[in-house]
């Protein structure tokens, strides 16, 4: 049989590093699995004001950078590699990443969430050619040029703000005729002369062969349709918990995000717990992602000591 | 471990276009945290594949003819060419088998 762990972290975002800390400390040896998205969503941020202990901000890659030297410091082995299966209905548990496989007796689930697409026709073809979720990784390419933001809550008002430092203009589409984002941020972009807001309207295709020219917009109130010209659409439109691998073996809500036991972490399987994110559809800070992650790393622990009693 | 060799504008005819082996050009910057995660993941392939493929980093900063040219708007980005033509792209960050189902049939 592969290589037993007591705890396998899978994720390496703020809730699965905070995990691996408190795991490490508790003489758990943790494995960390980290992902393609190793970091999580910090990574593609830019300066991070709140979270507590750095009055000054630092950047999201600098952050978890910190996280993940904190974690290997007290003994987490941490492997870049991206769980592709895992068998969750019989201790130990079975982590699969391509042709290497680990055995585990807790599982701490903490594959965050990622950036939501609009299913539009045109998106999924000029991905990467126009099309992107990530202002920080493409912006640069935009120089000069007209984009169009798709979203209304705060990460929408940041990529926008952030974009006009490249991009001649930025058109804000949102199908309302508000925006959902905080105030202070909201505030920034109306007064940005850069950027301009399309109300009640959504993006109904993204046009353009090898490379963006336009979007279709339709308008929500009166269902008229119309072409812009732009060279990028960014989409800010929320995100969606990373729980492919885990459906049909921990109970997920009907939106796919896993279910604890709050106010522990555990899940439907004894023995698996999950935090941040994934969990999470109300707060999504890292602040939050890393206090759930510490509760899960205790939760584990608790549960092997209770193992270690029983015999099980 | 090997490290990847550099291409450049400069020298994307003579190590790129006109090579014998397909070129498998890694588009990255400094500043992708992403491409931090595939650059290792490229070096593997090259080193599994040996003979039958060359891999590459082109910064897309310091080259900004071939990232133009062959209009790269998102990194990572990966492109594979041979006998001078661009055969296969891989846009963003994606496991070695996702990677590798998308070159393969290109390879000798």
């Amino acid at each position: 049989m592969a290589d037993e762990h007591k705890v396998i972290v899978i994720g390496s975002g703020p809730a699965g590093y905070t995990a691996a800390l408190y795991a490490a400390r508790a003489n758990l040896a943790p494995l960390v699995l980290k992902g393609l998205d190793a970091g999580g969503q910090l990574m593609l941020t830019t300066d991070v004001e709140n979270y507590p202990g750095f009055p000054d901000g630092l950047l999201g890659p600098e952050l978890m950078e910190r996280f993940e030297k904190q974690a290997a410091r007290f003994g987490a082995e941490i492997l870049p590699v991206h769980v592709t299966d895992v068998d969750l209905s019989s201790r130990p548990f079975t982590v699969k990443a391509g042709d290497q496989t680990w055995s585990a007796q807790t599982v701490i689930i903490s594959t965050g969430a990622s950036a939501r697409w609009l299913g539009v026709p045109g998106e999924e073809q000029l991905r990467g050619r126009g099309v992107s979720a990530c202002a920080t990784c493409d912006g640069f390419f935009f120089r000069d040029r007209e984009l169009v933001v798709v979203g209304g809550g705060d990460s929408a008002m940041e990529e926008a703000t952030f974009l006009t430092k490249f991009a001649s203009k930025v058109s804000i589409v949102h199908r309302r005729d508000e925006f959902r984002a905080s105030k202070i941020m909201q505030e920034r972009v109306l007064a940005n002369p850069k950027i301009e807001v399309v109300w009640n309207t959504t993006v109904s295709e993204i046009l353009g062969e090898g490379a963006v020219t336009g979007v279709r917009l339709t308008d929500t109130v009166t269902g008229e349709e119309r072409e812009m010209a732009t060279d990028g659409v960014f989409m800010a439109i929320g995100h969606d918990p990373n729980t492919a691998l885990f459906a049909g073996q921990v109970d997920l809500d009907e939106n796919g995000y896993v279910l604890v036991a709050e106010p522990r972490t555990d899940t439907s399987v004894p023995g698996v717990y999950a935090a941040g994110d994934v969990t999470d559809t109300i707060y999504k800070q890292a602040v939050t992602a890393a206090g759930q992650g510490c509760k899960a790393a205790i939760d584990a622990e608790r549960f092997l000591e209770e193992m270690a009693h029983t015999g099980a | 471990m090997a490290n990847v060799n550099s291409v450049t504008d400069e020298s994307f005819q003579t190590s790129v276009l006109d090579s014998q082996t397909p070129v498998l050009v890694d588009f990255w910057a400094d500043w992708c945290v992403p491409c931090h995660m595939v650059s290792p993941v490229v070096e593997e392939i090259g080193q599994d594949k040996g003979e039958a493929l060359t891999v590459m980093k082109l910064n897309i900063d310091e080259n900004p003819q071939a990232t133009r040219t062959y209009g790269v708007m998102s990194i990572p980005s990966l492109i594979l060419f041979k006998g001078g033509q661009e055969v296969a792209r891989v846009i963003g960050a994606k496991p070695k088998d996702a990677i590798l189902r998308d070159i393969e049939p290109h390879l000798a």
